[in-house]
């Protein structure tokens, strides 16, 4: 992209228009949806390679820890981001990944079915749930805040009566179990390569259990698919929204669906589609969660609309629609993880991370207000 | 100006349009020609922006007749209006202020390219010619990836109005495009509709400034309570007598006499 900008203004230089100022080096990059998102990043390790860098936080086995962390964060995100940047919010994230742990623990264990088929039947499920809730936003024009409010009690109602009605209590275990040879379940709980971590381990780069009948294998069995989807999904969400066709009407609906509309792109189409990336996205969460806990519980995902919100606006996105990155968002999980995971290692007590959130939630929205601000040239 | 050798590319005849029990249009005559521009002037309330939407295909007339290029037409949609190349640029609904100039340029009609499976935006191409478009309407971007909302309320006009040219407008049809402009930004905007009734293009410039239609106008027609008042040509009409037709024949002689000078 940057090449082609050079490229592009180049010869321009010498018949610049006298009402154009011309734009620093500074400036240019300040209106980088991502720009948050970097300096985040960057102050949040070094931070925590100051006052944690000694507790274990940095070996093998913390760095897993707090990028498994992450990876949840940064899988609702992405689908947060691009619904936003599309002009929508959706508040039923947390409720959605509830009711999907819910729904393969009821159809793979209190049914009995093969866990692939509940895995499909669930994401068909929660995807037209998605589609439901983008259906009733463009037809009805109602704010996407009010339609998903409802959405999120109505699926936690249902998370919540249905195990009880149907199993007499709200967690539901046996699922690793019941998941044991499947076909489709390790692409959600399982691990890749196991033999970079042994090679990793061989050279002496990552430590092994020194005892226990586990002795001399890597601490790290392999790249657990919870980090495989994140990074997936993000890089197909990043390529999706800067470099298609499809991507450049998702800004077109949030920035302003009228002009929109008026040059024919398909903003209704466009906006449900985006409701059911993010249903998709909650379900893999869901998914991946389960399996790696065996059990699904009624209370799963409690929150969690508003922590992707938050990793999407720290990433640079406007509230507003029609402005926002996808690897910011990424980016804004990443830091999310680590503040999570880094101020447990530190010994802080974790109720401050409720404190850090709100702070620097304001600070990204001051933030992403002003660069509004510099990209319209409003005052 | 010669175009009135050539036949109308629309010719919309006694047109009326009746939202319920409300009498939108009722009775309006107006045609377009090719490098012509045909301004409409009309009041506030005069039934301008229900003519416009009527001529673009997002509303259907109740009775009356549209010939497009000699043929009796009917639009679905705006779309359809488009393809078949009617173009409207809205007033302040051109364009997209936090999308750069070349997204909002190509919006809807995104050149793609194939790199592997993938099928992806050409951006090389798209901001070539964007700049190359923009330069030929007498604006020089810094960049095609400045947003939108960097330039001024008269080159957002004018991406618009390339944009439409680019694409293959037969007929442009323009909401009030200086309104909310200042002078030398409307002269700007003048100036493009010039250069584009010069590619052969009909123009149908919607405006409630006598002086912004004389600059640039062949013919002036009078839009007033849903009704057209007839058909001007340049140099047939005074602007005083085009001021009194837009105010319903009130005396505006006296009224502007009492605000000692021209309204």
């Amino acid at each position: 992209m940057t090449d082609q900008i050079q490229s592009a203004t180049g010869p321009q230089n010498d018949n610049d228009d006298e009402r154009v100022k011309a734009m620093g080096g500074v400036r240019r990059w300040l209106i980088r949806p991502e720009l948050g998102g970097i300096v985040g990043t960057i102050a949040v390790f070094t931070f925590f390679l100051i006052f944690a860098g000694d507790s274990g936080m940095f070996n093998a086995q913390g760095i897993m820890n707090w990028s498994l962390v992450s990876a949840q964060f940064m899988i609702i995100a992405v689908g947060a981001c691009m619904l936003m940047v599309a002009g929508e919010f959706d508040l039923s994230v947390g409720s959605m990944i509830g009711f999907a742990g819910m729904s393969i623990a009821l159809m793979g264990v209190t049914m009995g079915w093969p866990i692939w088929i509940a895995i499909l039947l669930t994401f068909a499920l929660c995807i037209a749930i998605g589609a439901v809730n983008g259906i009733i936003v463009v037809k009805t024009g109602l704010p996407s805040f009010i339609v998903t409010l409802a959405f999120l009690f109505i699926l936690r109602g249902f998370t919540i009566f249905v195990p009880q009605v149907v199993e007499r209590r709200t967690i539901i275990g046996g699922i690793d179990t019941a998941a044991e040879g499947d076909w489709l379940a390790p692409l959600f709980g399982g691990e890749v390569l196991g033999f970079l971590f042994q090679w990793l381990s061989d050279i002496g780069l990552i430590e092994v259990f020194s005892r226990g009948n586990r002795a001399g294998q890597p601490v790290i069995d392999g790249l657990p698919m919870l980090i495989v989807w994140a990074i997936g999904l993000m890089i197909v969400g990043q390529f999706v929204l800067t470099r298609t066709r499809f991507g450049n009407w998702i800004f077109a609906a949030g920035g302003d669906a009228q002009a929109a509309r008026y040059v024919g792109v398909p903003v209704e189409r466009v906006k449900i589609t985006m409701f059911m990336f993010t249903a998709f996205c909650a379900t893999v969460f869901a998914t991946s969660q389960v399996m790696e806990f065996g059990s699904a519980g009624a209370d799963r995902g409690l929150l969690k609309e508003f922590e992707a919100i938050i990793a999407v606006v720290i990433g640079g996105a406007l509230l507003t629609g029609g402005y926002g990155s996808v690897v910011g968002a990424a980016l804004g999980a990443l830091i999310f993880g680590v503040v999570q995971q880094g101020l447990f290692f530190a010994g802080v007590e974790s109720s401050l991370f409720r404190v850090f959130l709100g702070v620097i939630l304001l600070f990204a929205v001051i933030l992403n207000t002003y660069i509004r601000r510099i990209i319209t040239g409003e005052r | 100006m010669s175009s009135f050798d050539h036949d109308p590319v629309i010719e919309m005849t006694d047109i009326a349009k009746h939202f319920g029990p409300v009498i939108a249009l009722n009775g309006v005559s107006f045609d377009i020609r090719p490098a012509e521009v045909h301004c409409l002037l009309g009041d506030n309330g005069a039934g301008k922006s229900t003519f416009i939407k009527t001529m673009s295909g997002v509303h259907k007339q109740t009775s009356g007749k549209i010939l497009f290029e000699g043929k009796e037409m009917s639009f679905d949609s705006p779309r359809d209006a488009m393809e078949a190349g009617i173009a409207t640029v809205y007033q302040d609904l051109a364009m997209i202020p936090l999308m750069s100039v070349t997204r909002n340029f190509w919006m809807g009609r995104e050149p793609t390219k194939r790199f592997g499976p993938l099928r992806m935006i050409d951006f090389d191409k798209a901001n070539t010619v964007t700049m190359e478009e923009m330069r030929k309407m007498g604006i020089n971007l810094r960049s095609p990836d400045q947003a939108v909302g960097t330039l001024s309320g008269g080159e957002r006009q004018t991406v618009a109005i390339a944009r439409a040219v680019y694409f293959g407008a037969k007929v442009l049809i323009l909401d009030e495009p200086t309104s909310a402009l200042g002078v030398r930004q409307t002269a700007n905007v003048l100036s493009t509709i010039d250069k584009v009734r010069k590619k052969g293009i009909g123009v149908v410039f919607i405006t409630h400034n006598v002086r912004h239609a004389l600059a640039v106008g062949d013919r002036f027609t009078v839009l007033n309570r849903g009704k057209t008042l007839g058909t001007a040509q340049r140099g047939q009409i005074t602007p005083e007598e085009l001021q009194d037709m837009m105010a319903g024949g009130q005396d505006m002689v006296a009224l502007e006499g009492s605000l000692g000078g021209t309204v």
